[in-house]
């Protein structure tokens, strides 16, 4: 592959903030995230979508779980809740409606969303609990050192399935959609922009909505797998992914060296847990 | 006619039902939970109650679940709880850990039956009762109260939510299958005292999240209030943050066992029964000590002059009034419903002044008077 020069860096102008700095702490500045790692590009996606939005701060609060994904909610300027592994989705359960007003936004990784909490990612999508889950794919196990996880492809190699993997992966969009999500996109981190208009999309939707993030893994997953540094995945990504919106989910798995579907998926209008909750608190008489 | 929200007046009921009834007329309007014997008449009734009253129940996917939307809740700030047995108090011990580190005020109702495993899932036991203190993982100190009649679990069950509050712990309401499901005699009182959360008296610029006040609790910001704050299960700093230096943990650690530690008089509670001329005490909780009475009563009468003290509180474990209580009899025995839990405390707190003898059943059935009695004659005959 042609080594492309590097392009100069942007000049550093002391004491001019960047525009996003407002939705982070950056006082917890440096992340502890490695060089060449999806996460940044999925967090200042995010934050993109989030300044789009124009939202009230005061009225968004970020749940995670346990992982290198799990991290983002400890680097955002607002109400954050870095929860136990898995337990993201009903912790936000409870916290939305406690506080209907509140935009909750669950952000974490597919071992931590999928594995251990996937339980509560089918039921909060049965019931339309009104969150949006951002998943950050990389298909691995990043916080633990990059052991197998229930999106890791067909004979890819981890710390814990080190002559290859033999188990069947998760296909996450299907399963979202399966599930009765009202929203279901993927996105790579390659493609910023898109990302940010699917979160967008997302986050302003009613109902439960997901969007799965695929992002390089390089210290973990792309070293194992010989995928190369960050920016080589992100090739891998541009050569093979088809992006098709309105697709059946059934067709989006992934396997290495294969193409892969990104776009949107499912954008439907249904009932809230919360609007069915009422509805019925009225239709007996109550306080509603 | 709108739903009353504190039944006040003379109710027949059962202890779960009575649950129920204390976490609203507390002020409690979030209950998650999960379907178990014998736990089921508390989210059965809550279910029914809690939307004609403006509150939020939800039958959650398990009870790792209940108890994380039952946290989640009380940082949106509601009052909130959770109720379950055994089995399901053991998948709630991640969480509760969770709920002691980031001291997110919240009820936890374990109703116990027999165990281990799926044990007897309709009868009896207090085998759940070291679980309680100890059952998640790390050092932490916990408030865990037994109810021994319905009019009780009404009761410490308002009071359960009052202490969440004042110590930003969560609560354990320790009872059992019995107590659980007899039906008696319930008072509910014309007005309940509705415990208020600590809030932050300085505006947000100011505000550190875990920064306590002189009494080691620090207030507490919600969210969507504009504080704007991190909670992590990870060792933080007065701010938040995670600090991993041994030196954050220690403090921290220290604090939230401290914070409850040093304040035993405002948790403290314990019933004496027959004890101003006992030589023999029996030291017992929940239904255990209502069958004591028996035992006791039988022991009078054969000439032994027996009196209970019956443990209101079980955690923090109340050493300072048992080792008095050792210094005025001559023995206790410990009644309780698994093969020696709380007997390993009492005879802690005894430090070797007087002999400690246990009566213990696996659990299944209650004790019967005659049971207590002989363990009242052996320990008697002991120390003569
Ligand atoms: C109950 C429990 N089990 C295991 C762990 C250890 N653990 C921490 S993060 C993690 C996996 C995270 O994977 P993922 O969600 O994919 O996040 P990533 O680090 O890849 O972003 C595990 C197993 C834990 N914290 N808690
Ligand atoms: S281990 Fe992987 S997921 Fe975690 S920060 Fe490093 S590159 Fe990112
Ligand atoms: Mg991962």
């Amino acid at each position: 592959m042609p080594v492309r020069a590097a392009r100069a860096a942007p000049e550093f102008v002391p004491r001019v903030r960047h525009p996003l700095e407002r939705w982070l702490r950056t006082d917890r500045l440096p992340h502890i995230w490695c060089s060449g790692c999806g996460l940044g590009t999925a967090l200042s996606a995010f934050l993109y979508a989030l300044d789009e939005l124009g939202w009230d701060p005061d009225t968004v609060a970020v749940v995670s779980g346990i992982g290198c994904a799990g991290r983002v909610a400890g680097y955002l300027r607002l109400d954050t809740y870095h929860t136990t592994h898995g337990r993201a989705i009903p912790f936000a359960t409870g916290l939305k409606l406690a506080k209907p007003d509140l935009h909750v936004i669950v952000f974490s990784g597919d071992g931590d969303l999928f594995a251990i909490g996937g339980n509560h990612f089918i039921h909060a999508a049965r019931r339309n609990m009104d969150i949006a889950v951002i998943c950050v794919n990389n298909f691995n196990y990043g916080m633990t050192g990059g052991q197998l996880g229930p999106t890791t492809p067909v004979g890819a190699r981890t710390t814990t399935s080190p002559f290859g993997n033999f188990e069947h992966p998760f296909n996450l969009v299907h399963l979202a959609a399966s599930a009765g999500a009202t929203y279901v996109a993927r996105c790579t981190t390659l493609d910023g922009r898109r990302l940010q208009k699917a979160l967008v999309e997302a986050l302003s939707h009613k109902g439960f909505t997901f969007v799965e993030i695929l992002a390089p893994c390089p210290t973990n997953y792309g070293r194992r797998n010989r995928l190369g540094e960050g920016l080589d995945e992100l090739r891998y990504y541009r050569e093979h992914m088809v992006i098709k919106h309105g697709a059946d989910p059934k067709e989006a798995d992934i396997a290495p060296g294969k193409p892969f579907l990104v776009g949107k998926f499912v954008d439907i209008q249904k009932p809230t847990y919360l609007e069915l909750y009422q509805a019925k608190a009225r239709e007996i008489g109550g306080e509603g | 006619m709108p739903a009353k929200t504190i039944l006040t007046g003379v109710h027949f009921m059962n202890g779960d039902e009575a649950i129920a009834e204390g976490a609203i007329a507390a002020g409690c309007r979030f209950f998650a939970a999960y379907p178990i014997t014998p736990q089921s008449e508390i989210a059965e009734r809550l279910a029914w109650r809690l939307p004609q009253i403006g509150g939020m129940f939800i039958q959650m996917e398990d009870e790792i679940a209940a108890i994380a939307a039952v946290l989640g809740a009380s940082w949106g700030g509601m009052k909130a709880m959770t109720a379950t047995s055994g089995p399901g108090f053991s998948l709630m011990m991640e969480n509760l850990g969770l709920a002691v580190m980031t001291e997110t005020p919240c009820v936890i109702v374990d109703v116990q039956r027999g165990a281990p495993s799926t044990g007897l899932p309709t009868l009896v036991a207090q085998g759940d009762m070291m679980q309680a203190r100890w059952g998640s993982h790390g050092h932490y100190e916990i408030i865990a109260l037994c109810p021994a009649s319905p009019q009780e679990a009404f009761d410490l069950t308002v009071k359960a939510f009052a202490l969440a509050e004042r110590f930003r712990v969560p609560v354990l309401l320790m009872t059992d299958e019995v107590v659980g499901h007899m039906y008696e005699r319930v008072e509910i009182p014309p007005e309940v005292p509705v415990a208020p959360r600590r809030r932050p008296r300085v505006p947000p610029e100011e505000f550190l999240p875990f920064q306590p006040d002189p009494d080691l609790v620090p207030p507490m910001a919600c969210a969507g209030e504009g504080y704007r704050v991190h909670v992590t299960g990870l060792t933080h700093d007065e701010r938040g943050y995670p600090d991993m230096t041994p030196e954050a943990h220690d403090r921290l650690v220290r604090r939230l066992v401290d914070k409850i530690r040093l304040f035993p008089e405002e948790y403290t509670f314990y019933e004496e029964v027959q004890l101003a001329d006992a030589e023999i005490a029996v030291v017992s909780y929940g239904i255990s000590a209502r069958v004591s009475l028996g035992g006791i009563e039988l022991a009078r009468k054969a000439g032994i002059k027996a009196g209970l003290f019956r443990l209101i509180t079980a955690w923090p474990f109340p050493d300072e009034a048992i080792h008095k209580l050792a210094q005025r009899v001559k023995g206790i025995v410990v009644v309780e419903l698994n093969l020696g839990q709380m007997s390993r405390e009492v005879e802690r707190a005894v430090r070797g002044l007087v002999p400690v003898h246990g009566v213990f059943h696996a659990g299944g059935r209650i004790h019967t008077p005659e049971e207590v009695f002989q363990g009242i004659e052996e320990v008697y005959r002991r120390c003569r």
